[in-house]
């Protein structure tokens, strides 16, 4: 394989995970900005797991991602507090916060850098992907899929048939920040180097969008999303500097023909003939 | 016809917007397993009377008794699970989920625990919650729609789904926020025909608030008038259409009624 063929794989694969972790609290309704934060928390304490404790590599990043989730359950009671826009700006200033501590954490190098010593290449993180991706799928198909998306929908529908919509919130919430975290100690270890700069906000939003472009009704919206997105500017790069143009301009264009995402819940039924009786005449 | 035991009992409940009182000093029950309406103009008050039994707002004064116990205090979450469920004055279904999952919503209140929210409904396809839900809404005539998204349902059909959504989680007291509204006739009938056999089975408690005169007649066994947020009359359809007040408030004179009776017949 290629290192320009592995190199993108990577990208794709750590943006697939980075999608979910995106996914699971805008299933709920949330939007969450702090995503690179949460990523951060993954990607330091992963490379300080591995670098100072010598754990293996794979162990560090699901270390990583459950120190993300930690924090993530702690602020997240206050945090989920705030509803709409001011939850963004709320998740937003969460995530400046991770980055000027980080900038100031003189024991993971500060505005140095943290260089990270072990090494994980594409399969591991195909795997981590993938793993991820089933999780994911699986847990939508319990009751707990079903009671994200009637939190989704109408909180207070919801709360009235014994949904706690708030525990629904705060477990979306945290769930998508511990796989944000494995996200970002993926990145940690591929990658071999971090800085603040890496977990800014532009990671979150791009995220966000991935999971938006993609769909959020559907498990693979994500999928489909972060894969669209990570590879269509690679194919573009035949036209130069333009690909970004071109990329920001389709991105336009899908929003105002598909507002709803790439994959629907509707679409999906028609494509695996999940419905095969013929509809009976309406009553 | 009040008589038997009551199984929700409202005393002196009171509650005010800022400035606007909507529920004055009210205070009636429901007697158990009977069919009670709440009757009134436009703004007497009714759906904030339900939304005070369901737990959707604190109480400003009096208490909210159900089953003996003063759930005054109680959240709105858990009293579904004591058995007060309903339907919404404009129906409330998850347009996200199809008509299938929207029914097991109405299961969350009746299991605890992890092993309870992560039940695999959607994975098995012989799941117990799964297939109890596909029961209820064969039995309700719904078993065409189970798949579909909610929007794509008409009107009078996602009325019968949130209908069958209540009632899954078992309750002992059902509200009904004006379940004739925006239906046909035939979609009226089809409801009641729902209703009729929800509650021949089960020992359950129906609390409608109605505009449809007609509807109220069949359906329900007693009435309560309620005008600017407190009781003016209760007893049985007979009774209350024959008191002066309720006519001049609501209901109209007698020669209305009947014109409105030959429309509809």
């Amino acid at each position: 394989m290629s290192g320009y063929l592995e190199g993108v794989l990577v990208l794709l694969a750590v943006n697939v995970v980075f999608a979910y972790g995106a996914f699971l609290p805008l299933a709920a309704g949330q939007l969450n900005l702090g995503l690179a934060g949460f990523a951060a928390i993954g990607a330091y304490a992963a490379a300080y797991a591995s670098n100072s404790w010598a754990l293996a590599p794979t162990l560090a990043i699901v270390v990583g991602g459950l120190i993300a989730g930690v924090v993530a359950l702690a602020v997240a009671v206050p945090v989920l507090r705030t509803r709409g826009i001011y939850l963004a700006l709320a998740t937003f200033a969460l995530g400046q916060i991770v980055q000027a501590t980080i900038l100031n954490l003189e024991i993971v190098g500060g505005a140095a850098g943290y260089p990270v010593a072990s090494f994980i290449r594409l399969p591991t993180i195909a795997v981590f992907a993938l793993v991820i991706a089933l999780i994911v799928a699986t847990l939508f198909a319990t009751r707990f899929g079903i009671a994200v998306r009637a939190v989704h929908d109408d909180e207070i529908a919801a709360d009235l048939l014994g949904v706690h919509v708030r525990s629904v919130q705060v477990a979306a919430f945290t769930m998508g920040s511990v796989v944000a975290g494995i996200g970002g100690g993926l990145y940690a270890h591929h990658f071999s180097f971090i800085e603040a700069q890496n977990f800014n906000i532009a990671l979150s939003i791009t995220v966000v969008l991935y999971v938006l472009l993609g769909g959020t009704q559907s498990v693979l919206g994500p999928l489909v999303g972060a894969a669209v997105f990570t590879l269509l500017p690679e194919l573009l790069r035949g036209s130069q500097n333009w690909r970004y143009v071109i990329f920001a301009a389709a991105l336009i264009v899908l929003m105002a023909l598909r507002p709803q995402g790439l994959v629907t819940r509707v679409q999906l039924r028609r494509l695996l003939a999940m419905n095969p009786q013929p509809r009976g005449a309406a009553a | 016809m009040t008589t038997g035991p009551s199984i929700l009992e409202l005393q002196s409940v009171s509650k005010h917007f800022g400035g606007l009182s909507v529920v004055h000093d009210l205070g009636f029950a429901v007697r158990c397993a009977s069919r009670t309406a709440i009757i009134g103009p436009n703004g007497a008050g009714k759906t904030t009377v339900f939304n005070l039994i369901c737990g959707l707002y604190p109480l400003d004064a009096g208490r909210i008794m159900f089953n003996g116990n003063d759930i005054s205090a109680v959240p709105s979450r858990r009293r579904i699970s004591l058995g007060i469920a309903r339907s919404f004055q404009n129906v409330r279904l998850m347009p996200h989920l199809t008509a299938l999952e929207n029914v097991m919503v109405g299961q969350h209140s009746r299991f605890s625990g992890l092993s309870g929210i992560l039940q695999p409904i959607n994975l098995l396809p012989n799941n117990r919650w799964r297939a109890e839900a596909r029961a209820a809404l064969a039995d309700a005539g719904l078993a065409f729609c189970e798949s579909a998204m909610i929007a794509s349902l008409p009107y009078g059909v996602q009325k019968r789904v949130e209908l069958v959504r209540a009632v899954m989680a078992r309750p002992r007291l059902l509200l009904l926020d004006e379940p004739a509204a925006g239906l046909n006739s035939a979609e009226s009938e089809a409801l009641q025909q729902l209703l009729d056999r929800i509650c021949g089975d089960t020992a359950l408690t129906l609390l409608i608030i109605e505009h449809d005169m007609h509807f109220v007649g069949t359906l329900c066994d007693h009435v309560i008038v309620l005008d600017f947020g407190s009781k003016v009359a209760e007893g049985t359809m007979t009774e209350v259409r024959k008191d002066p007040l309720v006519q001049q408030i609501y209901l109209g004179t007698v020669a209305k009624e009947c014109s409105h009776a030959a429309r509809c017949a």
